[in-house]
């Protein structure tokens, strides 16, 4: 071999997108392994005196701050000894086991450690996981998240695109700010632009947690998720807290009637540099039993902003459903990640969501980014504005509810307009820095924030600044919304407030529906038991999905077939055998008559007139025959030729297909057969015509060149099979070929 | 229907109970409306949790089996009588190296006897001593202010 060469199918792969990606070989001692590290423990639990004193193999007065908590608080004493007693790889068959339900499980997996858990988890496939994932998820019905940031900030833009979100059937709403002091503002814009779209939506605005506290106090956010934990001692102390004082700050936040759902996902250990040697998915098991001793109803996690690390080592995405899945298993609600990107290549990232998407998860996405990659202030979102039309089809494809539905752009502009006007007119009501109508028009229309003008963000940030400071509170943005002629909008708004009175939401995995009623695992637990149980779509909900404003009644799309005028047929009788200086041209029954152009747009006497020119030219004399028991182009091409003097013909069908003909062959066989009519101009027809009266006098031809493209079958495959249908519907059974005399202008 | 069902609280209170919630001002969620709030009768403080709702919320997520939850709803419960100054104060307390032991014993003692927040109380002691085995403390004798890691 050569090495100073290269292979160009090696260069060419080289620049494949995914080869973009980084992937590196395992290295425990420094973390970097998904599962199974040597330094992992192996399951273990010592009760004595009604108290943990031995979890995974460590004594408790080795146990680290997060053994403590979990040992403490996390695991069910009650049913301790009996999950640590049963085998791994038998809870491992529970779990896809039809016939153990949810709750049978949720109670048994509250006495396992973090070890045990990982331990289960490891015996499945991503195919079981994804059977577990169907079965273990809280809530039966699956929703999804949206982020609605943009790089400018601006007010219109964020309402006009909160809403659209929410029209587009997200369930929550999450934003955050580049800029920390403008976070009252872009949670007011979003508040509003969620509730013009939908009312229900739940929203919040990711910033620090003193903030993010008095937004919701103030009832300008209904949730929060910012709650990070970390799987070692030395990452949570450089995350600057504590499992308990995030346990107090999570009761503080439900203390206010604000959801609250923990953060954590694998590989945040590894990336600050303490994962202590132990694998991704043991430290995340141990984050997730934290979450549920805190108290938290529910996690976003499936790795979360670390994703590309997973994903550089074996079994990445692999791991990533295994966190989601014990987080379930757990009883926690589970954003399940697909938020930030996880790949250069689509091909990955798609094959990646359809673990989480096809099982359904409580939040397909722990935050679609439902605005532009260069809008998206979370670092760019791995699947954006651009790539919604694809979501929509895949749930099409695959009859699975991802959580979003088709929309209509009218619908959407006029929604968009409004969301804008509102934020316009609370802005104005309040004393804000004022937002013009062309603004308000610009982000109504637009797609990102090169849309919209800059604003004055020293003025902005001032408002935002005493906005927060001050006494104004949600109840000063419903009346403001009132008085201004939204007060469909302020009752929204107004609604989601008194929900935080009831608290309703703040059981787990809670959303509300169109009708603002909540949603939650007490009153829609999933019950999945196999086959017609669990959710289902149901006729209306799989009408909708269907529905994508690009899918019209097929028979729209045999078009432009209006008869130009300029073949003129008559049928003179039933057809004969000519002489040998003939060359029958064989054409379907629909040819000129029922159908008058090919599937590319060819009229009929047009392609008629270059076929006999080419007969002509070769000095013999085109016949034309009109089929009518038969729409098959061999049979047409074969028929044509027992009815032809030189025993060859050219067998055509009104879509344009071709075939050269011979008396002798089987009529499966031919000279030459032109199947993708698309690629057929008006000098192939002509050429055509000219083979086959070569072939006819027993001259050399050499075969007529075709364009190639590959994509026309995939374009024009439903055409074809609709302009097949009409000319098989003119098929007369038992009919002769008829001859005819025709005139093409 | 027995009285024993009829002391369980229906779940969601929005359907079961709504008439019966107050808001922690003591406004019937009934009269939480656009015209009220039109007529300038609603206050910002009327739109918050009350204690007692918090509490049943927490027997809700008990019985379904979130035993974890219903504590935290129970500590939530205990928290509504605390502004938010003094709430986030207590947050801050127990981050890392911000407050000695007895400092932490001292908070929860004074949870329990000024808002009976028994709940409460118990994680912070329960913190106390993690934290006395895990060098969260505050050392009295470099207490230069803030220790945070960042």
């Amino acid at each position: 071999m050569d090495r100073r060469r290269r292979s160009k199918r090696f260069a060419v792969l080289d620049e494949r997108e995914v080869n973009h990606d980084t992937f590196i070989q395992e290295w425990p001692e420094a973390g970097l392994v998904n599962m199974d590290s040597p330094l992992d423990p192996r399951p273990g639990l010592r009760i004595e005196d009604g108290r943990i004193v031995e979890m995974d193999g460590r004594r408790v007065e080795d146990f680290d701050l997060i053994d403590r908590f979990i040992a403490q608080n996390a695991i069910d004493l009650a049913r301790a000894e009996e999950a640590m007693g049963t085998d791994s790889l038998r809870i491992a068959r529970m779990l896809v086991d039809l016939t153990v339900p949810r709750s049978d499980l949720i109670g048994l997996l509250g006495g396992c450690t973090p070890a045990k858990l990982v331990e289960i988890v490891g015996h499945l496939n991503v195919v079981e996981m994804m059977m577990a994932m169907q079965k273990m998820r809280a809530r039966r019905t699956p929703a999804n998240q949206a982020h609605v940031t943009n790089w400018k900030e601006h007010p219109a833009l964020l309402a006009a695109d909160a809403a659209e979100a929410a029209w587009r059937g997200f369930a929550e709403e999450e934003t955050t700010v580049r800029v920390a002091r403008n976070a009252p503002l872009s949670a007011l814009a979003i508040l509003i632009g969620s509730q013009t779209g939908r009312g229900g939506v739940l929203t919040q605005c990711a910033v620090e947690e003193g903030i993010s506290l008095r937004l919701a106090i103030k009832g300008l956010t209904s949730y929060a998720e910012t709650l990070s934990v970390y799987g070692t001692a030395p990452a949570f102390r450089d995350g600057d807290d504590t499992p308990w004082s995030k346990a107090v700050l999570a009761s503080a936040y439900a203390s206010r009637g604000v959801k609250v759902r923990f953060s954590s996902g694998t590989g945040s250990e590894a990336l600050m540099g303490h994962a202590e040697g132990k694998s991704m998915l043991y430290l995340e098991a141990r984050c997730l039993l934290m979450v549920k001793g805190a108290g938290s109803q529910g996690v976003q996690n499936g790795s979360i902003s670390c994703i590309a690390l997973p994903g550089s080592l074996p079994g990445g995405f692999r791991t990533v459903l295994a966190e989601n899945l014990i987080a379930s298993m757990l009883g926690l609600e589970v954003a399940s990640g697909n938020d930030a990107m996880s790949s250069h290549s689509d091909l990955r990232k798609t094959a990646k969501l359809m673990l989480q998407l096809l099982p359904g998860t409580d939040f397909v996405t722990s935050g679609y980014s439902s605005i532009p990659k260069e809008d998206n202030l979370f670092g760019g979102g791995n699947f954006d504005a651009e790539d919604l039309d694809d979501w929509l089809v895949i749930q099409r494809d695959m009859k699975v509810d991802g959580g979003m539905r088709p929309v209509r752009e009218e619908e959407v502009v006029a929604l968009r307009l409004r969301a804008a006007s509102a934020v316009q007119a609370v802005y104005d009501e309040l004393g804000f820095p004022s937002i013009s109508d062309a603004e308000v028009e610009m982000a109504a229309y637009g797609h990102s924030s090169a849309d919209v003008p800059d604003r004055d963000a020293v003025a902005d940030l001032a408002a935002a600044d005493r906005f927060l400071a001050g006494e104004r509170t949600v109840v000063d943005v419903i009346r403001a919304l009132d008085r201004r002629g939204y007060d469909d909008i302020a009752g929204r708004v107004l609604e989601l407030q008194r929900q935080r009175i009831l608290g309703d939401y703040l059981q787990p995995a809670a959303i509300f529906d169109e009708h603002v009623r909540v949603r939650s695992a007490i009153n829609d637990a999933n019950d999945y038991g196999g086959p017609g149980t669990g959710y289902r779509l149901s006729p209306e909900r799989w009408r909708e999905l269907q529905d994508l404003p690009r899918a019209v009644p097929p028979q729209q799309l045999v078009t432009n077939q209006d008869d130009d005028g300029r073949l003129r047929q008559e049928e003179v009788g039933p057809a004969g055998v000519g002489t040998a200086q003939d060359i029958v041209i064989g054409v379907g029954p629909a040819f000129g008559s029922a159908l008058h152009r090919t599937l590319s747009g060819l009229s009929h006497a047009d392609v008629l007139r270059e076929l006999m020119a080419g007969v002509e030219e070769e000095g013999l004399r085109p016949r034309v025959v009109k089929m009518r028991h038969t729409s098959d182009c061999a049979v047409i091409g074969h028929q044509a030729a027992q009815l032809c003097g030189s025993g060859v013909a050219i067998g055509i069908q009104s879509k344009g297909t071709t075939i050269i003909h011979r008396r002798d062959l089987a009529p499966l066989n031919n000279l030459e057969l032109f199947p993708q009519a698309p690629n057929l101009s008006l000098e192939s027809y002509r050429a055509i015509g000219r083979n086959a009266a070569r072939y006819a006098k027993g001259i050399p031809a050499s075969p007529v060149p075709v364009a190639i493209d590959n994509m026309m079958r995939l374009r024009l495959i439903v055409h074809t099979t609709l302009m097949h249908l009409r000319e098989t519907a003119e098929v007369r059974p038992g009919c002769d070929p008829v001859e005819l005399k025709v005139e093409c202008e | 229907m027995n009285g024993l069902q009829d002391d369980r609280p229906g779940y969601p209170l929005a359907e079961r109970a709504g008439e019966r919630v107050c808001s922690h001002s003591g406004v019937p969620l009934a009269e939480i409306t656009l015209e009220a709030i039109r007529a300038g009768k609603i206050a910002p403080g009327d739109l918050t949790i009350d204690r007692a709702t918090l509490g049943l919320q927490s027997e809700i997520a008990a019985q379904a089996g979130y035993r974890q939850l219903a504590e935290n709803l129970r500590r939530a419960a205990e928290l509504v009588e605390i502004s938010t100054d003094r709430v986030l104060q207590i947050y801050e307390a127990l981050r890392p190296r911000r407050s000695t032991y007895e400092d932490l014993l001292a908070l929860g003692d004074e949870l329990e006897r000024v808002y009976n927040a028994v709940a409460t109380a118990r994680l912070i002691r329960q913190a106390a001593e993690a934290y006395r085995t895990s060098d969260l403390l505050r050392q009295e004798d470099a207490a230069s202010g803030s220790s945070g890691s960042g």
